[in-house]
């Protein structure tokens, strides 16, 4: 199994004190609340936002996950590996805003959400993709926070455990996949 | 020559359902493979290393609790290599192909990912409609073939219908540009499934049947094994690695499929999977 010395522990809620101290590449095993937030449940957030509603969750510093898990089987939670964050680009400059410190997912983002990231002092995780049966067992609770009519697609309160990430971008805007925006 | 058959669809649907279980839990032995060996050789990139064991471990954990390796339990695209002197009794072959899907899709608690329209997107809440390809080939057996592939990777794919003069060195830079573009969005490492000829439409079936030989057969034409061994180094050199930490793990395996053309065009299409890549096979 893998070795967790040399991670960073954190937990959510998630405060400036802390992010400060992420760097992109470090490791880290996260604990707390986190809520799953994928493509439909973020187009309906931004909608709220701009029609002044009030969100079915607080988003101040909280920390989401761009993922859909499959349905429960014996444990409280089935496969839930991270989507591909670059999908919620649109969207996360207006959860920024709204007070949102934390987004896990996979993959690159725009050179936009690296500026918000830089903005409002917040961090972009990157979790191990296509990792999901593992991950599931870093979960300890599961249950439906908000939208409960998008299925897979629902927002999720999940309380995890030394969860394994790795920090994608930092407050200070640093990007581990700098070398690859010349590809794009 | 050989006699004719009948077969049920019931027994149709049986398979179906087994496939889509199988496939979503145990990885395929020539996946796990590559996974393992690339996870050994990764001497110099530490984090690289211990993310792609975590990958290995993910397997275990998947067959162990019989729980899908990914939550994205994709879409499932079936092909049927059905023999002309099979007989179809019981109903509708697609309609048997759907209700396997679906049975399965509940008893091993998968996630349900497909929306009826791609403008209202409405879930369906039972993993179907599949996508059936339905071949009439020799002899009176039925061959099923069953692949869930998650979208994450799908959406990376990419077609280009190049001039007939195109060289070579053209053709495998638009498939290397192509797991550029993708970068560790699609959860590297990839492997690449290639469609050389067709029409465009049969470019990509090409491109996805690649991805269904195991990723060390390399193809049985000479100059095509060449294209691939040459593009499998081209895209390790990029460097992505998995989670796009760099490393030696851009990519498992190339495999490119061909077909007849028209003196007019080439067409190159590129299908990326992810390092889940699923499939199952039987034969009736």
């Amino acid at each position: 199994m893998v070795s967790d010395k040399i991670f960073k522990r954190i937990e959510t809620p998630l405060f400036n004190k802390e992010i400060c101290k992420l760097k992109a590449g470090d490791e880290v095993l996260l604990s707390g609340v986190i809520y799953t937030l994928r493509d439909q449940a973020h187009f309906r957030m931004v909608e709220l936002i701009n029609k002044g509603k009030t969100l079915p969750i607080c988003l101040r510093n909280q920390i989401i996950y761009y993922a859909g898990p499959t349905p429960a089987k014996k444990h409280v939670i089935g496969s839930c590996g991270p989507t591909t964050s670059s999908r919620m680009d649109s969207f996360t400059p207006a959860l920024l805003k709204a007070g949102l410190k934390g987004m896990i997912g996979k993959g690159t983002r725009s050179s936009e959400v690296v500026r918000m990231i830089k903005r409002y002092s917040a961090v972009y995780f990157i979790a191990p993709g296509g990792a999901g049966a593992y991950l599931s067992f870093k979960v300890r609770k599961c249950s439906i926070a908000a939208f409960k009519d998008l299925g897979p697609e629902a927002i999720y309160e999940l309380e995890v455990k030394d969860f394994p990430l790795i920090v994608g971008v930092d407050a200070r805007g640093k990007n581990i996949y700098e070398r690859m925006t010349k590809f794009k | 020559m050989s006699k004719r058959r009948e077969i049920e669809t019931l027994e149709i649907e049986k398979i179906v359902e087994k496939l889509c279980l199988k496939s979503n839990i145990i990885l395929r032995a020539d996946v796990l493979r590559a996974l393992k060996k690339v996870c050994k050789n990764e001497t110099k990139n530490p984090v690289a290393k211990k993310m792609l064991q975590l990958l290995v471990d993910n397997a275990k954990i998947a067959e162990k609790e019989k729980i899908a390796i990914c939550q994205d339990t994709g879409l499932v695209t079936v092909f049927i290599e059905m023999g002309d002197k099979v007989i179809i009794r019981g109903g509708n072959i697609v309609d048997a192909v759907n209700k396997g899907v679906k049975e399965a899709y509940q008893k091993g608690y998968f996630r349900k990912s497909i929306v009826i329209d791609p403008i209202y997107r409405v879930n369906t809440g039972t993993n179907t409609p599949c996508i059936v390809h339905l071949d009439v080939v020799k002899g009176n057996k039925c061959k099923i073939i069953v692949m869930p592939k998650g979208f994450g990777s799908e959406n990376k794919g990419r077609i280009s219908m190049m001039n007939p003069t195109s060289s070579i060195e053209t053709i495998e830079q638009f498939c290397v540009e192509t797991v550029k573009i993708a970068g560790p969005d699609a959860c590297p490492p990839y492997v690449i499934g290639i469609g050389l000829g067709g029409t465009m439409d049969f470019a990509a079936l090409l491109s996805k049947r690649a991805l269904l030989r195991p990723i060390n057969l390399y193809n049985s034409s000479k100059h095509i094994a060449k294209m691939e061994k040459s593009l499998e180094k081209k895209i390790n050199d990029l460097k992505i690695g998995i989670m796009g930490l760099g490393g030696i793990s851009t990519v498992l395996g190339v495999n490119i499929e061909t077909a007849s053309t028209h003196i007019a065009g080439l067409p190159v299409a590129v299908s990326i999977s992810c390092h889940a890549l699923r499939s199952a096979s039987a034969e009736i």
